[in-house]
Parts: C-alpha cells; sequence; structure tokens
C-alpha cells in the first residue's frame, strides 16, 4: 500500500470531530493565534498564522459535515481539497507547528487549535505529506526501537558508564518495582548523567526502580508525524514491558512529547486506562521532597531562569514542580517575561526537530527565545526536556550566545544533601 | 344655513362677533404653523379678510360621523369652528336642514353654481366590494365621489377613513373600502388624517387655502406637512421621561403616576405624525399622552391593523412563536437527519482505515 | 407599502421569519458539531477538575499576559465593540421590550444617554477594527467574503439605531423599519456566518477548558 491523497481525506473524515467542528464555527478570524505564534512573531509571514494551517482540514469538515458547507460545494463556492495543497500546507502543518499550544491558550473563542493540527497531521501522513526526516525518525523507531536508531547495546554502554561512574547499580528488567523509568534518545546520546541523576535520586530516596530491556524509548515519533496506528505500536512497547514488569508507575523522561505521549495519548491509543501511573520525572521528584524521602542542600548563587518545555508545562501540567526545586536551589531564580504555562517555544518540538527541512526556520524562530533569555542577562537556563535543551544549545551555538544549559534532575541530583558534591 | 356668497369672510366673521384681536391671533397660529415671520400676520390677515365665501361640499361615506363631531361639538364656539361656519357649507347631510330630494337639489346647485371652483371635503371611506353597501339617495358613493369631484378645484380628505380607508379598511375589509385618493386621481387630494383629525388642522388647510388660494405642501402620504411634519414622540412632553428611560410598566403604577413615558406600554408616539403634542384638543386642554393613554397612532396609514395598540412599538408583533416552534422542529429534524448521515460518513472514514504502517508513509508513485 | 407598513412587516412577519431562520439555523448547526461525537479520554485526569470548562468559559474573556501588548487594537477595539453593543442591545428600554415580548423576561433599561455613548464607542471600534483588518497584513489574508458580511451585518443594526434614535433623517419610522429589518437579517443570517461565535464560543471554550483541565492547566 501507498499514502495516496484519498487515504489522506479519508482521515480527516475521521478525525474530525465535535471539539473541532466548534472550533472551526467559531473562529473569527481575529489573528490573534498568530501573535501568540513564535512562527508568526519572528517572521512576520501571515501564512504562519496558525489557524490558516488548518485550512484544508476546516474545508473538509465544511463541505463534508455542515449542510452550509454541502451546498457551498454543491454550487462551486468552496473549492474541494486538492493534494496539491496538501502538498503546500506541509511544511505549515509540521514545520512552523511545534504543537506547543500557546495559540490554544490565546484563542478568544477558546479553540485549541493544537489539538486540531494533532489530528490534522494523520491526514497529512496518510496522504504522504510528512516531511522526510519525520518519516525517516518513525520509521526507525518502529524498526529499530529509537528514532536516532538507539540501540539496546547502546544503552548497556551508558548503563555501565554510569555505574562506574557513581558507584551504584543500575536495575534492568527487575519485576514488582516502583518505578520503569525510561529515557529518550537524546539522553541517551547526549545527557546520559540523567540516567545517574535518577539512580543516584532513588538510592537516597529508597525507592525501587528498573530500566527495561523491552522498552527504554519514550519518545514517540507517531504522535509527530501524526500516525496513531504506529504511535500506537510504540507507546503499546512500554505499556507490555510495564505491565510484564507489573511496575506501579512509569515515568517519562526530561523529554516533552514523550509525556504528553504516554500520560495522555497513551490510554487513548490503547484504547483503555492503563494499570499503573505515568508520571513527569518532575512530578516524580517533587512527591519524593514533598514526603521527605530527598533533603537537598546547597545552592546555586548564579543567576538562571528555567526554560518551561512546553508539553511538560502547557499541556502536561508540570509547571509548579520544577519552581519548587529551583526556588529552594537558586536564591538568583528570575522567571522570564512569558513563562509557565505562557512560555515561549524553543522552536524545535512537535517533530520540528527531526524534520530537515525546517531547519532555517528553526533558527528564525529561536530569536524569541533568545530575546527572552537576553532581557533578563542570566547564562545559565534550566530546563526540563532533552529536546528544548538539544534545539537551545545548537540555537545559542548560531547565535555565539554563552548560555549553560542544565536538566533540572541533573541539578538535583548534584544538590541532594547526601551526595558527594 | 346657507349664507349669501357674497360675504367676504372677514366682515362675516365680525358679524359673528369675533374680535380683531381674535382674528389677528388666528392669523398668528397660522403664520407660526406656517413658520412665516410676524411680518405676515397682516397679509394674511388681510387677504382672508378679503377671501370670498368659497363654495363647499361636504360628503360622508363609510364614516361614524366622529370627524364631523370632533369639528362642530368640541370646539363650539372657537374660531376654527366659526370660519367652519363662515365658510358656504352648501352641502353636508348631516348639518343641513334640508333632506330628501332637496337637499340633493342643494347638492346640485352648488355644484352648477361654483364649477370648478368649489371645495370638495369627504369623510369615510369608499366601498368597491358592492356598490349597496353604502349609498345615498341611491347613489353609490363611488358614484357620487366621481361626479362631485369632477367640478371640485380641490378634494380634502378629512379623517382616516377618507384619507387611508380607515377602520372600514382594516383587515379583512368586508366592503373593500379605499380610501378617496384612490378614487380621485386627477385632482389634488389633501389628507387630513386622525381618527377624529385635530379640528385646527382642518380650519387651517381651509385656511390655507383661502388665504393663499393654493394647497399646503404635502408629505408623501398626502397629509399637509406643516402640521403632520413631526411624530408626537418629538413633540412630547414626557419625552424626557423617555431619554431618561423612565417608563410607567402599567397604566396605575408609580411611573403612570409620576407621568412617566407610555412607550412601553405600547404609545406609538414615535412613529406618529401629528400636532397633538402642540395644538393639544378640546382648545388646547390636552391629549391623549397628557390624559395618560398611549398615542393610538390614528393619524397612520392603516393604524388598525399595524399592530396591537398596548404592545410596545419595539415588540414583535408576528406569530413568533408558533414560527419559532415550526423553525425549532425543522431544525432538530434536520439536525438528526444531517446527523445521523454525518456520523455514518464518519463510521465509514473509520471503517475505511487502512491501518498505517511505516511503508505506507511514503507516496509510491 | 408605506413606511409604517414595513416596519409592521419588520417587527411582525419578518421578526418571525428571521428568528425562526435563525433558530433554525442554530440548532441545526450545535446538532452537526455535537453529532461528530468525541472519543472518550482513558487518560487520568490530573485532578478531578469539576468545572474547568465552564471556568475557560469565563476565563477566555480576558487577554493571556502580554497579549493585550501585542495585539492592543484587536483587544481594546474588540472589548470596546462587544461591551457598547451589548450595552446598546440589552440597556435599551426598547430592545428590553422586544426580549421581554419573546422571552418574557425584563431588567430595567438604562438612560438614553448611556446607550447613545455605548452606540458612539461601538461604531468608532467597528470602524477602527474594520481598518486594522485592512491593514493587518494576518486579518487581511483570513478575511473574505464571510469576514464583510459578518462586519456589515452587524455595522448595520448599530448605525440604523443610531440614527434611527436621532432622527438622522426626516422619516422616523423608515429609520426604524431599515433598522428592525437589519436586525432580522442579522438573526437570519447570526447561524450561517462566522457570528454563529456568540453560541459556539461556549462550546469551543468549554472543550478548550476541559482538555487543559484534564491535565492541570488552566486555559
Amino acid at each position: 500500500m501507498s499514502a495516496s491523497f484519498e487515504r489522506g481525506i479519508n482521515s480527516f473524515k475521521e478525525v474530525l470531530d465535535a471539539p473541532i467542528a466548534s472550533f472551526f464555527s467559531s473562529c473569527v478570524h481575529c489573528g490573534l493565534c498568530a501573535e501568540s505564534c513564535l512562527f508568526y512573531t519572528e517572521t512576520g509571514d501571515p501564512k504562519y498564522a496558525p489557524i490558516r494551517k488548518l485550512e484544508p482540514l476546516r474545508r473538509t469538515w465544511f463541505q463534508e459535515y455542515t449542510l452550509l458547507g454541502k451546498l457551498a460545494k454543491a454550487v462551486g463556492l468552496s473549492k474541494p481539497v486538492t493534494d496539491a495543497e496538501l502538498e503546500e500546507w506541509a511544511p505549515l502543518v509540521y514545520d512552523s507547528c511545534t504543537m506547543c499550544g500557546r495559540c490554544s491558550m490565546v484563542c478568544p473563542v477558546g479553540n485549541d487549535l493544537t489539538y486540531a493540527i494533532r489530528k490534522m497531521r494523520e491526514g497529512m501522513a496518510a496522504a504522504g505529506h510528512a516531511p522526510e526526516g519525520l518519516i525517516t525518525a518513525t520509521s526507525r523507531a518502529i524498526t529499530s526501537g529509537s528514532p536516532a536508531g538507539v540501540k539496546w547495546a547502546t544503552v548497556q554502554a551508558q548503563i555501565k558508564r554510569m555505574e562506574k561512574q557513581f558507584s551504584m547499580t543500575i536495575p534492568v528488567n527487575q519485576p514488582d518495582v516502583d518505578y520503569l523509568v525510561l529515557m529518550s534518545s537524546w539522553e541517551i546520546l547526549n545527557y546520559p548523567e540523567y540516567l545517574g541523576a535518577v539512580g543516584r535520586i532513588f538510592k537516597q530516596a529508597g525507592a525501587t526502580w528498573t530500566l527495561s530491556e523491552h522498552a527504554y524509548e519514550a519518545t514517540n515519533s507517531g504522535i509527530q508525524i501524526g500516525v496513531s496506528d504506529l504511535a500506537r505500536e510504540l507507546v503499546g512497547r512500554i505499556v507490555k514491558a510495564a505491565e510484564d514488569l507489573r511496575v506501579k508507575c512509569v515515568i517519562s523522561p526530561e523529554c516533552g512529547h514523550a509525556y504528553t505521549a504516554i500520560r495522555w495519548e497513551g490510554p487513548n491509543l490503547m484504547g483503555r486506562p492503563f494499570g499503573f501511573e505515568v508520571k513527569h520525572i518532575l512530578e516524580v521528584l517533587d512527591e519524593l521532597r514533598s514526603a521527605g524521602r530527598i533533603r537537598l542542600k546547597g545552592t546555586i548563587d548564579k543567576p538562571l531562569t528555567y526554560h518551561d518545555p512546553c508539553q511538560i508545562s502547557r499541556r502536561g501540567g508540570v509547571y509548579e514542580q520544577p519552581r519548587k526545586f529551583l526556588k529552594a536551589l537558586a536564591p538568583n531564580f528570575r522567571e522570564m517575561s512569558d513563562t509557565g504555562t505562557m512560555n515561549w517555544c524553543c522552536g524545535g518540538g512537535g517533530g520540528v526537530g527531526a524534520n530537515e527541512r525546517a531547519e532555517p526556520l528553526k533558527i528564525v524562530a529561536f530569536k524569541r527565545k533568545k530575546s527572552q533569555i537576553e532581557e533578563l542577562g542570566v547564562d545559565t537556563m534550566v530546563t526540563a526536556c532533552a529536546n528544548c535543551r538539544v534545539t537551545i544549545e545548537e540555537a545559542l551555538e548560531h547565535y555565539h550566545m554563552d548560555v549553560e544549559m542544565l536538566g533540572l534532575t541533573e541539578l538535583v541530583a548534584d544538590h541532594l544533601e547526601e551526595s558527594a558534591s | 344655513m346657507k349664507q349669501p356668497a357674497a360675504s367676504p369672510v372677514g366682515s362675516a366673521l365680525r358679524d359673528a362677533g369675533i374680535s380683531r384681536r381674535e382674528f389677528l391671533g388666528f392669523c398668528a397660529t397660522l403664520a407660526a404653523a406656517y413658520a412665516l415671520p410676524s411680518s405676515s400676520i397682516q397679509a394674511i390677515a388681510a387677504a382672508l379678510e378679503k377671501a370670498p365665501r368659497a363654495s363647499v361640499i361636504w360628503l360622508s361615506f363609510q364614516e361614524c360621523t366622529g370627524c364631523t363631531e370632533s369639528l362642530t361639538r368640541s370646539h363650539n364656539p372657537t374660531i376654527e369652528g366659526l370660519i367652519l361656519d363662515q365658510i358656504s357649507l352648501d352641502y353636508h347631510h348631516t348639518l343641513q336642514a334640508a333632506s330628501g330630494e332637496a337637499a340633493e337639489r342643494a347638492r346640485d346647485e352648488a355644484m352648477q353654481g361654483a364649477m370648478g371652483k368649489y371645495l370638495l371635503i369627504v369623510d369615510g371611506s369608499v366601498p368597491l366590494g358592492n356598490a349597496g353597501y353604502s349609498t345615498i339617495a341611491g347613489v353609490s358613493n363611488v358614484d357620487m365621489l366621481k361626479e362631485v369631484a369632477k367640478g371640485a378645484a380641490a378634494v380634502i380628505a378629512v379623517g382616516s377613513c377618507a384619507a387611508y380607508g380607515g377602520l372600514p379598511a382594516a383587515l379583512p375589509n368586508p366592503t373593500g373600502a379605499v380610501p378617496v385618493s384612490q378614487i380621485v386621481t386627477d385632482k389634488p387630494v389633501v389628507n387630513v388624517p386622525g381618527c377624529p383629525p385635530i379640528p385646527v388642522v382642518i380650519t387651517g388647510v381651509l385656511a390655507h387655502f383661502l388665504t393663499f388660494g393654493t394647497l399646503p405642501e404635502l408629505d408623501e402620504h398626502g397629509r399637509p406637512k406643516v402640521f403632520y411634519g413631526e411624530t408626537i414622540h418629538d413633540r412630547c412632553y414626557r419625552r424626557p421621561f423617555y431619554d431618561q428611560g423612565k417608563f410607567a410598566e402599567t397604566f396605575d403604577d408609580e411611573g403612570a403616576r409620576r407621568g412617566w413615558c407610555l412607550f412601553k406600554l405600547g404609545c406609538k408616539g414615535p412613529v406618529t405624525y401629528n400636532a397633538c403634542a402642540t395644538t393639544k384638543w378640546n382648545n388646547g386642554v390636552s391629549f391623549p399622552i397628557q390624559s395618560g393613554h398611549g398615542c393610538l397612532g390614528c393619524s397612520e396609514p392603516g393604524f388598525w391593523d399595524v399592530g396591537p395598540f398596548y404592545k410596545a412599538l419595539s415588540m414583535p408583533i408576528g406569530n413568533v412563536k408558533q414560527t419559532v416552534g415550526i423553525a425549532t422542529a425543522t431544525g432538530l429534524a434536520v439536525g438528526a437527519v444531517t446527523a445521523v448521515a454525518n456520523r455514518a460518513k464518519k463510521a465509514a472514514a473509520k471503517a475505511g482505515h487502512a491501518k498505517v504502517g511505516v511503508e505506507d508513509l511514503e507516496k509510491k508513485s | 407599502m408605506t413606511c409604517l407598513e414595513i416596519l409592521t412587516w419588520a417587527r411582525g412577519p419578518g421578526l418571525a421569519l428571521a428568528l425562526a431562520v435563525g433558530v433554525f439555523g442554530v440548532l441545526l448547526r450545535i446538532i452537526e458539531i455535537q453529532a461528530l461525537g468525541r472519543k472518550p479520554d482513558f487518560a487520568t485526569p490530573r485532578d478531578v477538575t469539576p468545572g474547568s470548562g465552564w471556568r475557560t468559559i469565563l476565563s477566555r474573556s480576558l487577554p493571556p499576559p502580554g497579549m493585550m501588548k501585542r495585539a492592543p487594537l484587536t483587544y481594546f477595539g474588540g472589548y470596546v465593540f462587544h461591551i457598547g453593543l451589548a450595552i446598546a442591545v440589552f440597556g435599551f428600554a426598547p430592545h428590553i421590550e422586544l426580549i421581554r415580548g419573546l422571552f418574557g423576561i425584563r431588567w430595567p433599561g438604562l438612560p438614553n444617554l448611556v446607550v447613545d455613548l455605548a452606540t458612539i464607542a461601538a461604531i468608532a471600534a467597528m470602524v477602527a477594527v474594520l481598518a486594522g483588518r485592512l491593514a493587518d497584513p494576518v486579518k487581511r489574508m483570513l478575511s473574505g467574503f464571510g469576514d464583510w458580511l459578518a462586519w456589515a451585518l452587524t455595522f448595520a443594526p448599530l448605525v440604523t439605531g443610531y440614527a434611527a434614535f436621532h432622527h438622522m433623517t426626516e422619516d422616523y419610522t423608515l429609520l426604524l423599519a431599515i433598522h428592525i429589518l437589519s436586525v432580522d437579517l442579522l438573526l437570519a443570517l447570526l447561524p450561517f456566518t462566522k457570528l454563529f461565535h456568540v453560541v459556539s464560543l461556549f462550546v469551543s471554550r468549554w472543550y478548550n477548558g476541559d482538555i487543559a483541565g484534564r491535565k492541570g492547566v488552566a486555559a
């Protein structure tokens, strides 16, 4: 079988639901979504207005599911959607949208545009208009278990490194433990310290945990490319491992969309609630600290700020937890001008990072974060998403900015009372 | 009743005991109504003094005599009434002494004597449905009107029935009543509507004709602009309450006692063009709104059929409940059909969903 | 047809017809939306957040932090227009009588001066947002026939109402008739233009608030 325009339109018809219909019905073309979207604010190009990115989906809804639209189509007042149009729209839907959800917070009539973009990608992918980079990443995730092609052997190598560095044992495939720890490819490849940090923290907390040979990768390219069939398969691997090991809780790592994939979309992809909890690592850390199971000491005195990963704060509800830690650890913690659930995206989420075609645009979009950092005058930025971290580090390099990026979990691990540092 | 036709208006008035001061006062009122400078009062007086007494034929068709009553009884002995007395009212079947063939002869004589110069005043509407609905001396209203109008200098339709058809023409208009202007089309017809019209307006139009020898300027409904140029609402002494949003809600509440605006009680003042609020009635004593009742809009065309008297102007007057009820049922029905069709379409899309595998992501053409 | 007859038609059969079309359209469109359904959410909500949808219905009326500064004309013009229109529609005694006639509910009206100023403000805001729509590249790109139509449908009752109230031409009755006709047109076309947002925004805001609320975010 091959991707086809017909499959795309069929998919549009399938994903259109009451919320999306209400969103399209409500839009008054006020343009405020554009003002909230960094792809518009940083380029000034009106084609990046979020609502416009949905135009083919909107017309499909109008023509297929409204009486007025059926009439308009019949008399030729509403043009049918064409494959050429979808092709033209692909860069708008994939390259200039990180599904960060900022427009969904701003829309005065309450349209959750991000929700609609996510659904629209289903049709775009089925019609064969997903970007090459995302197709490659998704294929790799399905075939090799990781979008970056990370194999279990690589993980094992990092485990050994961390065990040596922190003189600890990292449990693998342990059943009946509290936590199943997942990682994102970026953490495995670039930031293995995360694994060490988790180990140290759980050691102090006395929590039992494990990695799984069958489910170590938390990211889900299926979500980003917009193919639920593939997303289901990827989530299913984690669900199976968690249920086989009978863990109480699966921990999503410092990765934004992984959290969305497992925590919010996962049960819906599987079509059932999970028999275990899903938490973001920051939630777990906060719970452990509140319960007095981990204690912090020392402070970082340099001024620093926190970059809210969209999927974790705005689309995930985890925005108080990191601030509790930062207020305790960093007396000079400063908030950016737009923060928390109104943060500005790094520009590389939602599959944009895996999409080479979007590279130049991503760099332009970063100007927003750049000016936020400059406005604050800090040279340290903490975050809790490896993808944000990679995107920001690359862009900082591009703009020759000397700003250090830190992962919050490592920061916490480095300030444990019994920690050697 | 019959006066010597040669006697001019002025001397006749003096014979009737009207002082020069009172006469000039009337002329001043007239000048003000026409917005003429005060210097013109003397000229009007002079013209009126010298005006020959015009011959007037008054025909009454489908009417209630209210217009005549209004003119003769309630104003006696006002100057307006006397002016009317002093014209040569050669035929008026309610007021004339003659009856039967003598009466009809009087009409013939008046027509022959002043052919092309007499004024024709009509009250009441003309039934076209069946000639037998209203006849005078065996002559149908329409035939008589046509005959008398032929030799008239001008026609004045007094009262809303003559002007617009009035009550007889109200839905469903059983007699096929029509206004004078629909029968007389080759001559100027001045409409002096009202149910009844204000006496001074009738006499004012006559005075205008006598003074200037012309008919006054008319609006699109054939009404003299000087008397019908403004709405009751605009000239109403209760207007400030409207502006402040103070309304009587019922006829006996505090607002009603305080004399607040009657808009909510259905007053048609805002859409009624007449002089009631300025000239008032009963020699300037009062007018409906002053007595606590909203304007009925009686000087407007078709006032019987433009909604209930006691519903505010902005309120719906159609059968909203029934229409909306039908619309609701239709909306739900069409909605249900659309819903079923859309759900089927969506279900078909779901059924037609071919599982997307990694090999399906690219278009192989 | 005399002006009074036009007025009588406008507030009689015209209004009934307009309401009928409007009610038909609103019901149809609500059903069209709701019939598409929504999958159940199997993800455990973060908190039990009853009313997050309802809260968003209210909270979305306020600009999110920083947005007022980014789009002052859109927000300021939008507020002045909507508030001015609301005052004119719901504060003017004759309008309240209309609503009483339709639904049997009533409340005290505002002094005409207040209504008058609100109307002027709303008209001015509408002109300003129209200029803004023409000048702003995003809005211009998003705008089509429907947008200009919706603007005109809303502008007409405001201007004709203002003109009628101030007797801006000799024939008040005709102005009032045109005013009510323009309202009839607005009511009839409301469900079939973007003006439908007056109904559907409650649905959209509720969904938005509910989706975000389940994740523990006050949207």
